[in-house]
């Protein structure tokens, strides 16, 4: 037998089963298709503009900042205001992302621009959210080419860019997006669920921001929902 | 049994781990956190989400579901981790696990490691055995690379450095970090962390593999989710070659929204946080236009004796998900932290699932370290009765005749008593009076035949009237009486 076929056949020995029964298996199958949502929380169930400012509120929590902006067009100016506000040298670096490409970066004037994935020499990076969560104020970051994991977590600040119709009311409704994005049982590589920025608690419990990944996490909600 | 051979229990020696940790005053000092902080934190993290018993049921039955259907859920994972280019590896024991890891090592010509916080790893004793094959660990979580430079154990699942104190920490900095001025300010806590901080980031730069652990494995999508505060199991796996996910099979959850049922329970339940910082899921390696994340992807499963507990009564003890907060609740934790219990697992999750592991003869002392206040219970995330199941483990430990010779005569003298209730009462009754009377001047004992284990700590107190079954009866007696119309429910 080889560990495989050990492993799984004391599972079944314990559970006084073959696993050929048809009912296990369609039980299985189903709930994998289906996958039922359990309890969830009506802390989310706002309408839309609710929901941003609970979402705001729940960042907060974590130790995040969040402005809001109209549109794309004042991207830069936001940026350039925050590292300008923390002392930071006015460079950036971001992925791909169409979004973030097509940001009218020359209206932010000195601000340097690199793109690509991180070799932890940055000390900013502007990403674009998949989606946000309002429930617990939590990002939702996915791999690639336009927004390389990379950005998340070697940079001293992190900024991250979210559109407000992209921000959901709970786990569920970001789950399905993802889902009907890459399809069923598909993932990206990597889905980075981001709450505030990196902390540890390790030395006598006492909070500190900024263990391995950013110091400073800060939001940009664009339009309206 | 499992094999432990690297990672030597002292289980066995609780009672004395216990003394030491009394008298350890660092400890007890930093032990006062435990028990300040966390009971707060998660109370009032419960008390934020109106949801949060009720989710708490549900994350109890997605984890009954899920170990009822486990041959199935790990065949559905499977197919998903290998659809997406990623190697899933069985490993029956410890030993099996290591061997694995150690030849996807080799293979990279890997020379160090990085490793987020894995209890896992810790279970198998990884770190040894990969130092001992010329491999360099680096354990890149705060707490466990405190606890990796002073080569201890850690003594709390999600707070592995808990029972130290700072200048504890900043000693051993100074000790090790040889290479940096001595003359800088260390004080703060904040000063320690940025030290660190610049340390490992060269280590996750330079390393070859990055191995983590995984709180849950998703079946519908093939994906390990790790959870951390730091970031640093994402620096850990993002950059090396390849990342290594070590995970018992016992981690498998069906769906997306099963996770979103569990993520809802364990930060709250661990740190009194809504959500934990970084939650990411991981599925395969690098895709072909990826500028980022490991070339290669593997999945250790470690059975090590799980498959086996789902057939008995700790089966229950498989829907654990790692939060810690039964020995933040736990007063015997409190006072004797979590080194005493002598292994990886500490607390009362560790009473039930160590003897699994290690066998009852090593670890039959854990069991027995409670209070059976039951408080571990009431606010595990998932239900575990762990009262329950540490009274089983002391039957069995009984029953094999393990428990200590003056125990088993001691019980088998009540056993003959409590099996006569006549003979009980007059017993009982003839007892108490006497102790009445030979106690009566000072109205206590400060020392008492065969009970010199009480009376060494504390005065045993004399008797003050009849038996408690006397009273009993005398009670009912008034009770039963007919008092008109009776509307309480029948006796
Ligand atoms: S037994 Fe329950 S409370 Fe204890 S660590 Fe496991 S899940 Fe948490």
């Amino acid at each position: 037998m080889t560990p495989r076929e050990l492993v799984l056949a004391t599972v079944r020995r314990s559970l006084g089963v073959t696993g050929a029964e048809a009912t296990r298996r369609s039980e299985v199958a189903a709930r994998l298709a289906g996958h039922p949502p359990g309890v969830v929380p009506e802390r989310g169930q706002l309408e839309p503009a609710g929901r941003l400012d609970l979402f705001a509120r729940m960042v907060k929590a974590a130790a995040g900042t969040v402005e809001r902006v109209a549109d794309m067009a004042e991207i830069p100016a936001a940026v350039a205001a925050f590292l300008r506000g923390h002392n930071l040298p006015l460079a950036i670096r971001h992925g791909g992302d169409p979004l973030l490409s097509s940001a009218p970066w020359k209206l932010a004037g000195t601000l340097e621009i690199r793109q690509g994935a991180s070799d932890g020499a940055d000390l900013a990076a502007v990403s674009h959210a998949f989606a946000a969560v309002a429930e617990t104020g939590t990002l939702v970051l996915t791999s690639g080419a336009d927004n390389p994991t990379t950005l998340n977590f070697l940079p001293d600040v992190h900024i991250v860019v979210v559109d407000a119709c992209d921000v959901v009311s709970d786990f569920e409704s970001a789950m399905a997006r993802l889902r009907s994005r890459f399809g069923a049982g598909v993932m990206p590589r990597a889905v980075n669920m981001i709450t505030g920025p990196s902390r540890s608690a390790d030395i006598e419990q006492t909070l500190i921001l900024g263990a391995h990944g950013p110091r400073k996490l800060h939001v940009i909600v664009v339009g309206k929902p | 049994m499992t094999d432990v051979a690297t990672h030597a229990a002292t289980s066995p020696r609780f009672k004395d781990n216990a003394k030491s940790a009394l008298a350890d005053a660092d400890l007890q000092n930093a032990l006062k956190f435990v028990e300040v902080n966390f009971i707060a934190r998660r109370r009032e993290a419960a008390e934020r989400l109106p949801e949060f018993d009720a989710l708490r049921d549900s994350a109890r039955d997605i984890k009954d579901h899920t170990l009822a259907h486990l041959d199935l859920y790990l065949e559905a994972y499977e197919n998903r981790v290998v659809e997406r280019g990623g190697h899933v590896h069985y490993a029956v024991t410890g030993e099996d696990a290591r061997q694995i890891i150690l030849d996807i090592c080799r293979k990279l010509g890997a020379r160090t490691v990085t490793k987020g916080k894995s209890m896992v790893a810790e279970e198998i004793g990884l770190n040894d055995f990969l130092a001992a094959q010329g491999i360099t660990p680096i354990e890149t979580d705060l707490g466990e690379y405190i606890i990796q430079l002073r080569h201890e154990m850690p003594s709390h699942i999600i707070a592995p450095a808990v029972h130290l104190t700072k200048a504890q920490i900043e000693s051993d900095f100074r000790r090790v970090h040889a290479h940096l001025p001595a003359g800088r300010n260390l004080v703060e806590p904040t000063s320690l962390l940025t030290e660190a901080r610049a340390v490992l980031r060269e280590k996750f730069l330079a390393a070859d593999v990055g191995i983590t652990g995984a709180n849950f494995l998703v079946a519908e999508t093939g994906s390990s989710v790790i959870i951390t505060n730091e970031g640093n199991g994402d620096l850990t796996q993002t950059l090396p070659k390849a990342h290594i996910v070590l995970a018992s099979i016992e981690k498998l959850v069906p769906t997306l929204e099963d996770l979103s049922q569990l993520l809802r329970v364990l930060a709250r339940s661990a740190t009194g946080q809504d959500m934990s910082v970084y939650t990411t899921l991981s599925t395969g390696p690098r895709r072909p236009d990826d500028p980022d994340g490991p070339g290669e992807y593997h999945v250790v499963l470690l059975d090590n004796g799980r498959s086996s507990m789902l057939a008995g009564e700790f089966r229950d003890m498989l829907r654990c998900i790692r939060c810690g907060a039964c020995m933040n609740h736990c007063p015997i934790y409190h006072a004797v932290g979590g080194h005493a219990y002598g292994w990886v697992y500490p607390g009362p999750m560790g009473a039930v699932l160590t003897p699994s592991l290690i066998g009852i003869d090593k670890a039959g002392h854990l069991p027995n370290a409670s209070t059976f206040c039951g408080r571990c219970e009431e606010v595990c995330p998932v239900r575990i009765p762990l009262p329950r199941m540490m009274r089983s483990w002391r039957e069995r430990e009984f029953e094999q005749h393990l428990s200590p010779a003056t125990v088993r005569s001691g019980l088998a003298f009540w056993g003959f008593f409590a099996k006569r209730p006549w003979l009980y009462g007059v017993a009982t009754a003839l007892a108490a009076r006497l102790l009445a009377l030979a106690g009566r001047t000072r109205g206590r004992f400060s020392w008492l035949p065969l009970a010199s284990g009480w009376t060494r700590h504390r005065d045993f107190p004399a008797p003050q009237g009849g038996t408690f079954q006397a009273q009993w009866n005398r009670q009912r007696g008034r009770l039963a009486r007919p008092v008109g119309q009776a509307d309480g429910p029948n006796l």
